[in-house]
């Protein structure tokens, strides 16, 4: 996975000391006996390019509705930069918004576009002159100020509609799926383009999305969304590697999750007889988990091992045979069905060059694991 | 595909066009007829535009339809954009089924029940607060507003409806308020439906006669009232030469609101 921001990115949800810029603390939002957004608590802090991550109906837009104003919440206080926005109105709040459908004024030029909030602040005319260019020039879009929407590819849209919400500054930008209009190809290179963009002109961005890789590459910290609730918050790499939930494991990225109960604990060793697979696994967990609970263990296919011979020293180790083979170039994906009829998910890099697929339908494997590389996963 | 259906199709087609049309291009081409019988065709003439416009009794009667006609298209342009405002945009509010359905009810009520629930309701009016002291222009204008108001209503709606409600949000969240955002974004926005339902309602109100007989008095005909008398008496050639003027101003109107609304429905598609 790899991700668009620079090594030695601050962490400021690290240190204690640090205020944090967006507080959300137990927003509740119903829609008659629904609920939208159910005792939301989290922090954002400055400079941050955070993502709520989520399925549709997750919450996820609502939670970003209520910062922006468009919603009122039913409990619970939203806080930007110290101050109780809760009530305020969205024409009053130090936020601007991204729409998902980008909202254009379709009746207005390119630059009358991006002019709108400057207008609105009752800024001279000279004053919005400059930073309509400026802010053009910021998305590549310098030359286009007299084209009206209808004249702009999807592409040129999204970036107008960047510009518009950034123009005036705000403290806070929401993005609503912000990518989710464009086609593949753009989409990547847009990724990396919003993240440059928002180390340039540090502002905190806030973004919704559905697509878990979208959040992983730009993010510097993603909350998992489900049901109204937040699941996890974390990094990007964190959350893949240690994921907290069943969900969050499967959510994010490919993931084999073996159902097991506990039969002892050795530190942070976890012996558990994997019942799909008819053998005892070992995995690692940070806090204890008492013997005879069910729980799951999540292991992602990358981190297993394939191996023609036996090892003779393994944490884990299972043979089977395969089933199915995915050729994706830089990867192929193997389904290996165990002696006692589970499937596991094994993915091999292809490092060195050859046509040829290392393993053919019914070739039997072992496929190896460590302890270590197999998350605990309790609920 | 086989060669007669298409004839068939057209045959049909031609008769629904003639049965539609042909009395009326009967009434445009008699109205330059130069004999006074109106069946008997005596040579081209346009003297019988002249003498309308000698007829001081139709050229009131046209002022005045065309009076309550403007007075009428603007102010159910007013109170209908508000209606439609309302059912589109502020949400599930207490009673916005009945104002729904209030609204629409009159585009399916019979004009004569219209007309006679407005003759009552003016005439009880009088009764208790002694207003409307007569009827004539105002309690015509009046029972006008409140039918056309329907439809600008029905217009307005829709385009709001079909209109992505991000536009005005993104408004506000850019720092207008609602009023701003109302003149700026939203206003400009359907004005095209505003155009359509202000010349829906100007035409439907130019043309009503059951609803303006039920509530006008005395010197207040308006044309199409003063037409049917006059027909009734049998038809002349002027009213020919009048009916012509009236067709040729609707068919100017209808046009109009057509390629408005034409372009509406572009730049909707093109969004």
């Amino acid at each position: 996975m790899n991700n668009a921001r620079k090594p030695g990115y601050a962490e400021p949800w690290q240190d204690p000391a640090e205020e944090p810029f967006v507080r959300i603390e137990g927003v509740t939002k119903t829609y008659g006996k629904v609920y939208a957004v159910d005792d939301v608590s989290l922090d954002v802090f400055r400079g941050e390019f955070f993502s709520l991550l989520g399925g549709s109906g997750c919450g996820k837009s609502t939670l970003l509705r209520v910062l922006a104003g468009f919603e009122v919440p039913d409990r619970g206080r939203v806080l930007i930069d110290g101050i109780d926005m809760t009530r305020v109105p969205p024409y009053l709040r130090p936020v601007n918004m991204m729409f998902q459908s980008y909202a254009l004024f379709p009746h207005m030029t390119v630059a009358d576009n991006v002019a709108f909030g400057l207008k609105q602040d009752g800024l001279p005319k000279a004053a919005i002159a400059d930073r309509v260019s400026q802010m053009l020039d910021l998305v590549r879009l310098s030359g286009l100020e007299k084209r009206k929407p209808d004249q702009l590819s999807g592409g040129q849209r999204q970036r107008v509609a960047l510009a518009r919400a950034l123009a005036r500054q705000p403290k806070l930008l929401l993005l609503d799926e912000p990518l989710g209009a464009l086609d593949k190809k753009l989409r990547e290179h847009t990724q990396f383009e919003l993240v440059n963009i928002q180390e340039r002109v540090g502002t905190t961005f806030i973004m919704v999305t559905h697509d878990q890789e979208e959040a992983m590459t730009m993010s510097s910290r993603i909350a998992v969304m489900d049901a109204g609730q937040i699941v996890q918050v974390s990094t990007p790499s964190h959350l893949y590697e240690y994921p907290a939930t069943r969900f969050v494991a499967s959510f994010i990225g490919a993931v084999n999750i073996i159902n097991a109960t506990v039969l002892s604990q050795d530190g942070d060793r976890v012996l558990a007889r994997a019942h799909d697979l008819g053998i005892d696994v070992v995995a690692r967990s940070g806090t204890p988990v008492p013997a005879g609970i069910d729980i799951g263990i999540a292991i992602r296919p990358e981190k297993i091992d394939v191996a023609e011979e036996a090892p003779t020293r393994a944490d884990n180790v299972i043979d089977g045979k395969v089933v199915e083979i995915a050729y994706l170039g830089d990867v192929s994906i193997y389904h290996v069905e165990t002696a006692s009829g589970a499937t596991l998910r094994v993915q091999e890099t292809h490092a060195a060059r050859s046509a040829d697929p290392h393993y053919n339908w019914g070739d039997r494997l072992y496929l190896v694991w460590n302890a270590a590389d197999a998350a605990v996963l309790t609920s | 595909m086989n060669g007669r259906r298409p004839f068939v199709l057209y045959t049909a087609m031609a008769f629904g066009y003639a049965f539609l049309y042909l009395p009326i291009v009967a009434v445009i081409v008699y109205s330059f007829n130069e004999s006074r019988m109106v069946t008997v065709w005596g040579g081209f003439s346009t003297k019988w535009y002249g003498e309308l416009f000698q007829n001081q009794q139709i050229l009131d009667a046209a002022q005045r339809s065309l009076l309550i006609a403007t007075v009428t298209a603007s102010l159910a342009v007013v109170f209908g954009t508000l209606a439609g405002l309302a059912l589109a945009r502020f949400g599930r509010f207490r009673g916005r089924g009945t104002l729904g359905l209030l609204t629409s009810a009159p585009l399916v009520m019979p004009e004569v029940i219209l007309g006679l629930s407005s003759l009552l309701l003016f005439v009880s009016l009088q009764g208790l607060i002694g207003w409307p002291e007569r009827r004539g222009l105002t309690t015509i204008t009046i029972a006008h507003i409140t039918f056309c108001i329907c439809y600008v209503t029905v217009i307005v709606r829709s385009r709001l409806v079909q209109m992505d409600h991000a536009l005005e949000e993104a408004a506000m969240d850019l720092g207008a308020r609602p009023w701003k955002v109302f003149f700026v974004i939203t206003l400009p926005l359907i004005a095209p439906a505003l155009v359509a339902g202000w010349l829906l309602a100007f035409t439907l109100s130019l043309d009503d006669l059951v609803v303006a007989s039920f509530t006008s008095g005395p010197g207040s005909s308006t044309l199409p009232m003063l037409i049917y008398s006059k027909v009734k008496l049998g038809v002349t050639p002027e009213i020919n030469a009048l009916a012509t003027i009236i067709i040729v101003l609707i068919a100017i109107a209808v046009t109009l609101a057509g390629v408005v609304m034409h372009r509406n429905a572009t730049q909707a598609n093109n969004r």
